[in-house]
C-alpha cells in the first residue's frame, strides 16, 4: 500500500496497464513529454516510450475518431480530453462513432477505448472548463460512465475501465485531484464498473452522490447529525452508466427519503434519471419526494461565483429536511 | 521552394512509372492514362495488369453497374429500401480497390456498395442493410470492412486510426477510406488528415469528387481549385485523378498503397467523376440541380465505355462476356433478394444483444420486461 492522491491513483492505474498489456497507449492533448495539463500522464512517455504516448494535434474528434481506429485494430487506447467543456467536440465520434459500433456491426466490432476527462468545478478555471456533462453520455446507449470519488477506487476503476471491452467515459472530478489522498495497493486491482458504494450506512435518508459531491455529502450528512440527529446514508455511484439501481433501491427502501446531488445542471441530469428509477422501483417506500440538490439550469458560472453555484453543505442539508419535514 | 517543385524533385529522382502525377501543380491537369475513346495517352503506360486482372476489373466496373439499375427497380418495387445509387462512380470503387489486397482494410460510406462488394461483403447483405434487417452490417468475419459510415467523414479519422495501428506495428496493411466531395468540407475530413499525416498513417483517403453533395455544387463547396490540392496543407500526397479511368484509378491507388506500406505516409487521391443516378432513391430529383446538357458531358465520359473500348481494342472483351456478367450478377441478385425476403427482420431483443459486449442490467431487465410482454400480448 501507499499513501496516493486521486492523480496519481489514476496515472498509477495507466501505468500499471502498459506494464501489463503492450496494446496499452495514452493518447491526447500535452499527455506525451509534459505528462499532461494536469500530470495524469506524467512519466509515462519517459518510461514507455513514443509508440506507447503520444501528443496528438489538438483535435478532439480526431483524437476520438482516431482512436477508434487504433482501437478495432487491437490496441487499447486511452486517451485524455483535456476539460470536459471540450467534449461536445468530439460528441459524434463518442456517441455515434464509438457507442454504436458494436450494435451497428451486429458485434463484429467492439471499441475498447478509455476516454479520461478532467471534469467538474471548484477549481477556478477559465470559463467551459468546469462544465459536468456526464448526463450526455447516461442517454448515449453503448458507451459505459465512470466516475470516482478516492484514489483507491480511481486506479481500480480506471484499470476496469481499460480493459473493458466498450468504451468507457472516465470523468475525473478535478477538484479532488490532489485534495484527497488515500491508500491504494501499488499492484493492479479492479472495483467493478457497474456497482455503486455505500460509504456510509444510515437509516433515515438516502444521498445519493458521485466524483467532488461525495465528499460534499459526507460533509453534509455530518452537519445534518449534528443539526437535527439526522442518521443519513450515502452512496458513491462510481458508475453512471449503468447505474446500480440494486444498491439505490435497497437503500431508498431502507430509509425512506432520498436527496440526488450532481453539479451539473438540473434538468435532464443524472438526478431526473434516478428519481425516474426510484418511482418506478421503489415508489411505495417513499416517505416524501425525492430531492435534487445541483448546479442550476444555467451553464456553469464564471469562477468567482462557482462556490455560490455549486450545491454546498447546507443546500444539501435543506434538501435532507425538505424531505424529514414533508 | 514550393512543395510541388520539391515534389517534382523528388519523383524524378525516384523511379516514378507515372510521372503525371507531378503535373497536378495547381490541379488544372487530371491524371489521366486512358482517354475517353478507350486509348492510351501519349507519355502514359498503362498499369502492370495481366490480361486476366483487366478483364476482371471490367467485368466487376459491368456487375456494379448492373447491380445499380437492378437495385434501382427493386427499390421501386419495394423491395429494397434505402439506396445510393452509384452508376457512374464504377471505375472510382472498383479500379481503386482492385490495387487493394484483401488484407487491407476498408472504410467506405453508404455509396460505396462496390468497394464493399469488391472486398468480400455479400450482395446478400447489401440487401440486408438496404431493407433496414438485422444484421445488415454484420461484416463477415473474414472481410476486412468497417460498416458503410452515414456520418459525413466521420469515418475518415477511423481511417486515420487504423493507418496508425499498422505503421506503429510495422504491418503491411493499408486502411483506405471512400467519401465524396462534400465530405472534404467536414471537420472530420481535416482532423483525419491531419491526423494520418502527423502519424505517418498507412491510410489512403480516396475522395470520389462527383460534383454534388446532395444538390449542391462543388463551386459552393470550396474556393479551392482542385480538392486534391489540400494534400499540400497537410503535407502529404495528393493527386487528381480521372476518376472514369479505371487506369490511372488502379495507378493512383497502387502508388499510395506501396507509398503507405513503405511507412512513407498517406494519399489524398480526388477521383473526378460524376454520379449518373440522384442521390438516393429517396425522392431526390437531380433535374431540379443538374442540366440534360451537364448530363450528356458525362455520359460522354462513360467510365464502362471508355475500358471496354480499351479491352475490345486488345481483344479481351465482346458481347457474349459482357452478357454473361450481366446474367450472372442478375441471377446472384434474384437469389439473394428472395432469401432476405424471406430472412426475420429482427427483434429488439437481439438489438439490445449487440449494444453492449456484455448486458448491463438496466437493459437486461429491458430485455426481460419486454419478451415477457410479448409473450403475454
Amino acid at each position: 500500500m501507499a499513501t496516493m492522491t486521486l492523480i496519481k491513483a489514476i496515472n498509477d492505474a495507466m501505468r500499471v496497464e502498459m506494464e501489463r498489456d503492450e496494446n496499452v497507449v495514452v493518447l491526447g492533448e500535452d499527455v506525451g513529454v509534459n505528462g499532461g495539463v494536469f500530470r495524469a500522464t506524467e512519466g509515462l512517455y519517459q518510461t514507455f516510450g513514443e509508440k506507447r504516448s503520444f501528443d496528438t494535434p489538438l483535435a478532439e474528434s480526431g483524437i476520438i475518431g482516431a482512436s477508434i481506429g487504433l482501437a478495432t485494430m487491437g490496441f487499447k487506447p486511452v486517451a485524455e480530453i483535456q476539460f470536459a467543456g471540450f467534449i461536445y467536440e468530439c460528441m459524434d465520434q463518442i456517441s455515434t462513432q464509438a457507442a454504436r459500433l458494436s450494435f451497428r456491426s451486429g458485434g463484429r466490432f467492439n471499441v475498447p477505448l478509455t476516454i479520461r476527462i478532467p471534469y467538474g468545478g471548484g477549481v477556478k478555471t477559465p470559463e467551459m472548463h468546469s462544465d459536468s456533462l456526464e448526463a450526455l453520455f447516461l442517454h448515449s446507449p453503448g458507451v459505459k460512465v465512470v466516475v470516482p470519488s478516492n484514489p483507491y477506487d480511481a486506479k481500480g476503476l480506471l484499470i476496469s475501465a481499460i480493459r473493458d471491452e466498450d468504451p468507457v467515459m472516465f470523468y475525473e472530478p478535478m477538484k479532488l485531484y490532489r485534495s484527497v489522498k488515500g491508500e491504494v495497493p501499488e499492484e493492479a486491482y479492479t472495483v467493478p464498473i457497474g456497482k455503486a458504494n455505500v460509504v456510509q450506512e444510515g437509516s433515515d435518508v438516502t444521498l445519493i452522490a458521485y466524483g467532488a459531491m461525495v465528499p460534499m455529502a459526507q460533509k453534509a450528512a455530518e452537519k445534518a447529525e449534528k443539526e437535527r440527529g439526522v442518521k443519513a446514508e450515502v452512496i458513491d455511484l462510481r458508475t453512471i452508466s449503468p447505474l446500480d439501481l440494486e444498491t439505490i433501491i435497497g437503500s431508498v427502501e431502507k430509509t425512506g427519503r432520498a436527496v440526488v446531488i450532481h453539479e451539473a445542471a438540473q434538468t435532464g441530469g443524472v438526478g431526473a434519471e434516478i428519481v425516474a428509477r426510484i418511482n418506478e422501483e421503489a415508489i411505495l417506500s417513499l416517505e416524501a419526494p425525492v430531492q435534487r440538490v445541483t448546479g442550476f439550469d444555467t451553464p456553469y458560472p464564471p469562477s468567482a461565483i462557482e462556490d455560490e453555484w455549486l450545491p454546498t453543505p447546507e443546500r444539501i442539508c435543506a434538501g435532507i429536511y425538505k424531505t424529514l419535514d414533508f | 521552394m514550393n512543395y510541388w517543385n520539391f515534389y517534382l524533385i523528388k519523383l524524378k529522382r525516384g523511379v516514378s512509372v507515372v510521372p503525371k502525377t507531378m503535373e497536378l501543380k495547381q490541379g488544372t491537369e487530371m491524371f489521366q492514362i486512358l482517354n475517353e475513346n478507350g486509348e492510351i495517352n501519349d507519355g502514359q503506360q498503362a498499369p502492370d495488369l495481366s490480361d486476366d486482372e483487366l478483364k476482371d476489373m471490367y467485368a466487376w466496373m459491368l456487375k456494379i453497374r448492373t447491380f445499380d439499375g437492378r437495385a434501382i427497380k427493386l427499390n421501386r418495387q419495394g423491395r429494397l429500401g434505402f439506396y445510393a445509387p452509384m452508376a457512374g462512380q464504377e471505375a472510382c470503387q472498383i479500379a481503386s480497390m482492385a490495387a487493394l489486397k484483401k488484407s487491407d482494410w476498408l472504410f467506405p460510406s453508404y455509396r460505396d456498395m462496390g468497394t464493399a462488394m469488391y472486398h468480400g461483403f455479400p450482395v446478400e447483405q447489401v440487401f440486408l442493410y438496404s431493407r433496414g434487417q438485422i444484421n445488415g452490417m454484420k461484416v463477415p468475419e473474414d472481410v476486412n470492412m468497417f460498416p458503410p459510415q452515414i456520418i459525413i467523414a466521420g469515418h475518415v479519422p477511423h481511417c486515420a486510426g487504423a493507418g496508425w495501428a499498422y505503421r506503429l506495428r510495422d504491418e503491411d496493411k493499408v486502411a483506405i477510406s471512400f467519401f465524396g466531395d462534400g465530405a472534404t468540407s467536414e471537420g472530420d475530413f481535416h482532423e483525419g488528415l491531419n491526423f494520418a499525416a502527423v502519424y505517418d498513417a498507412n491510410s489512403i483517403f480516396f475522395c470520389q469528387n462527383n460534383q454534388y453533395a446532395i444538390s449542391v455544387p462543388l463551386s459552393k463547396q470550396m474556393r479551392s481549385e482542385t480538392i486534391a490540392q489540400k494534400a499540400i496543407a497537410y503535407g502529404i500526397h495528393g493527386i487528381q485523378v480521372d476518376g472514369n479511368d479505371a487506369l490511372a484509378v488502379y495507378q493512383a491507388t497502387k502508388e499510395a498503397a506501396d507509398r503507405a506500406r513503405k511507412g512513407e505516409g498517406p494519399t489524398l487521391i480526388e477521383a473526378v467523376t460524376y454520379r449518373f443516378g440522384p442521390h438516393t432513391m429517396a425522392g431526390d430529383d437531380p433535374g431540379r440541380y443538374r442540366t440534360k446538357e451537364e448530363e450528356q458531358e458525362w455520359t460522354n465520359k462513360d467510365p464502362l465505355v471508355r475500358f471496354r473500348k480499351y479491352l475490345e481494342s486488345k481483344g479481351l472483351w465482346n458481347d457474349e462476356e459482357e452478357e454473361r456478367v450481366k446474367e450472372e450478377i442478375l441471377n446472384e441478385m434474384n437469389e439473394a433478394i428472395k432469401k432476405v425476403e424471406k430472412m426475420p427482420k429482427g427483434t429488439v431483443e437481439e438489438l439490445i444483444d449487440d449494444t453492449y459486449t456484455n448486458i448491463p442490467p438496466i437493459l437486461q431487465k429491458q430485455k426481460e420486461e419486454y419478451v415477457r410482454w410479448k409473450e403475454e400480448k
